[in-house]
């Protein structure tokens, strides 16, 4: 087990070259594949103006079975609203467009009712949505008191090294190094096809944030697809096979994790500032702040902080394929 | 743990004498500040006019109208202590014969109308909260704020009119049948005279408790958990008997004990209207005939009858929330 750890926190090269998850990907349906999303919020405005908020506006993702991707954007950005999203749990004052496909088929309210907690399940952001007054083990097994339900905590217990006492445990009992462990534990009791992961390492060190992400990578290498959804772009660079930034409310750029070794190989301004971010690139930070959602500049979102802005921004801009990834840029190339 | 029980009691203890001695002086304070006279109350007008010096001066040294206030208060304070509740002026019977009694007619009746409102207006809340903003939740929520906006004593009056003086189904008074031997009232008479009271105490007693749990149950709705809970496939029952159930009754159960204290107020307005001789309506007398221990006496169990609910409510924490029952273990 640690070796693998170490395998998949160490090079991605080795393994997005592996036949079989450039098999998967060439080939089969996408798992998952979300295209032209947008959130918006109706809210009431000072008197009763109906304002609409539109937190997400154009967001499109790919997932394949065994695959793993990782959306990254900050905080604050609409990340976990994309998960619920796909989860079918938007608020009721949230009104969702575009169109979401599960395995070549569209994935429909009624549909998502009946896959969520079988073939789709998301890994939480912390602790606190678990329920507060239910035990670990009766919690993983959604009181199911069967044989078969036992047998499979404890084959899960076994694989995360948990102690089979933690399934006795209250929520606020556990120890932070267990918390995670018991969040992915509640992803395998079904088969998951697709698995969700808002912000897995909010908060951790290091080393126990990179174990988590290789939990992740694991379900993916058993074959599911794995969207990871983080601010983190560096966890991600080491765990995921592709990366979709997302910024002010849209994906800007999608590309394979290979093409983070070298800031030539990007192909959005914004992906390639977030690269220079880097520490070992060096921690340079650039101006200004994404812009708030109600008052998008017209065009490219990017462009006030965009270094090589030109007149043909303020137009409406394409998310287009380039070199195997995809850019919302007109220079990208 | 031991040690955290005792000083949990001890405090309890202390906090429960602070407050019998705070209630019993209010109470003489603002007895001795009412503007009844006892003797014209008790006595009548009429009666004293007819009277000599000396009768009234026996009259005057029965009601206490001539002992300085403090020094009465002692005194009966002193006999408290060493538990003599003292006798009633009104009914010239020990306090502790007469509160007996009408303490048992009246537990009787708010048992019965506190059980009703709590489970019913657990219920009503649920389903309320949980369907917000679908037609079942206006009708619950339109009937609570009704009831809540109803004056309990008219409500007890219409019930009264329809039931009792036009339906003639139930008795317009009294907790057992008029002219039966005590003790041949038997269960089904008591719950017959006691029902339209506790009637009227359900009534307005579940819309409190009904608001109350449906907020706590749209916040349980909109909690991370029930989110999550809905993300794994859980929904209707499911939802509510694995994740909403324990949450909501934790402060439901809190509620419900701290609710005495409103079924209590409600029952002395109710037992009037009924006639119905309870801990109420012996404090509606003996407050307009100054009947001093009696009064005192009421009070203060009534003092404590509501601090006992409360302290309940407080120890029921424990038992349903195990973040409170294993308080010291954690972390
Ligand atoms: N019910 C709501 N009504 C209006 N606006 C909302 C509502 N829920 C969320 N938002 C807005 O949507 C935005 C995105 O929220 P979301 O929780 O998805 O962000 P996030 O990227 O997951 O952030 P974090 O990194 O903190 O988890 C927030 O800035 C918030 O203003
Ligand atoms: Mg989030």
């Amino acid at each position: 087990m640690d070796e693998k750890r170490v395998k998949c926190g160490a090079g991605s090269e080795d393994r997005m070259d592996s036949p079989a998850v450039n098999k998967l990907s060439g080939e089969k349906e996408p798992v998952l594949k979300i295209e032209h999303m947008s959130i918006s919020f109706t809210q009431y405005d000072r008197g009763m103006r109906q304002v609409s908020l539109p937190v997400i506006r154009d967001l499109d993702v790919e997932v394949h079975a065994g695959e793993m991707v990782a959306v990254v954007g900050s905080s604050g950005s609409g990340k976990s609203l994309l998960a619920h999203g796909v989860m079918g749990v938007l608020p009721y004052n949230a009104a969702m467009d575009g169109r979401i496909t599960y395995c070549g088929e569209e994935l429909t309210r009624e549909r998502i009712e009946k896959l969520r907690g079988r073939e789709i399940v998301l890994v939480p952001q912390s602790i606190a949505f678990l329920n507060p007054l239910m035990k670990i083990g009766p919690q993983i097994c959604k009181g199911d008191k069967r044989a078969s339900a036992r047998e499979k905590l404890r084959s899960i217990f076994k694989r995360y090294e948990l102690d089979e006492r933690v399934g006795n445990l209250y929520p606020f009992e556990l120890s932070g190094g267990m918390n995670r462990r018991v969040l992915i534990s509640t992803a395998l009791m079904e088969e998951p096809k697709l698995v969700i992961a808002d912000e897995p390492t909010p908060g951790l060190d290091l080393a126990v944030a990179k174990r988590a992400m290789a939990h992740f990578r694991e379900l993916a290498d058993m074959g599911a697809g794995v969207l990871v959804i983080t601010h983190d772009l560096e966890l991600a660079l080491e765990v995921a096979d592709r990366i979709a930034v997302f910024y002010a409310g849209a994906t800007v750029e999608e590309a394979p994790v290979q093409d983070f070794q070298d800031e030539d190989s990007l192909r959005h301004p914004y992906t390639k500032a977030l690269w220079r971010a880097m520490p070992q690139h060096g921690f340079h930070y650039i101006e200004g702040a994404q812009p708030y959602v109600k008052d998008l500049p017209a065009g490219c979102s990017f462009a006030p902080r965009c270094p090589q802005c030109g007149p043909e921004c303020a137009r409406e801009i394409a998310y287009r394929a380039v070199r195997g990834g995809k850019v919302r840029c007109v220079r990208g190339k | 743990m031991n040690r955290q029980r005792v000083i949990f009691f001890g405090k309890n203890i202390i906090r429960a004498l602070l407050l019998v001695v705070c209630v019993s002086m209010i109470t003489f304070a603002l007895m001795k500040a009412s503007p009844v006279d006892p003797l014209q109350a008790n006595v009548g007008q009429a009666a004293l006019g007819s009277m000599s010096q000396e009768q009234k001066e026996k009259l005057q040294a029965y009601w206490g109208v001539d002992t300085p206030p403090v020094e009465q208060y002692l005194s009966w304070a002193k006999d408290f202590i060493r538990g003599d509740m003292g006798v009633s002026l009104l009914y010239r019977q020990p306090v502790a014969s007469v509160i007996a009694v009408k303490l048992a007619n009246s537990l009787f009746l708010m048992a019965l109308a506190w059980v009703i409102s709590g489970i019913l207006g657990f219920a009503l809340g649920v389903i309320s909260g949980m369907n917000r903003g679908k037609p079942a939740d206006h009708v619950i929520r339109g009937y609570c704020l009704v009831i809540s906006s109803t004056p309990v004593f008219w409500l007890a009056l219409l019930l009264l009119m329809i039931f009792g003086v036009w339906l003639h189904i139930f008795p317009i008074g009294l907790s057992v049948p008029i002219g039966v031997e005590a003790s041949g009232v038997t269960l089904a008479d008591r719950l017959y005279h006691a029902f339209l009271p506790a009637l009227t105490l359900s009534i307005t007693g579940v819309s409190n408790i009904a608001l109350h749990t449906r907020e706590k149950m749209i916040d349980i709705m909109e909690s991370d958990y029930m989110l999550f809970a809905r993300m794994r496939g859980e929904k209707g029952w499911r939802l509510f008997r694995y994740y909403g159930f324990r949450n909501v009754l934790f402060p439901a159960v809190t509620l419900q004990f701290a609710s005495i204290s409103e079924i209590f107020g409600g029952s002395v307005l109710v037992e009037q209207v009924f006639s119905y001789p309870g801990l109420g309506q012996a404090a509606v007398s003996a407050g307009l005939g100054s009947d001093m221990p009696l009064l005192m006496a009421v009070t203060i169990v009534s003092a404590l009858f509501v601090f006992g609910g409360n302290l309940t409510a407080n120890l029921l924490y424990g038992v349903i929330d195990p973040r409170v029952r294993q308080g010291g273990k954690a972390k």
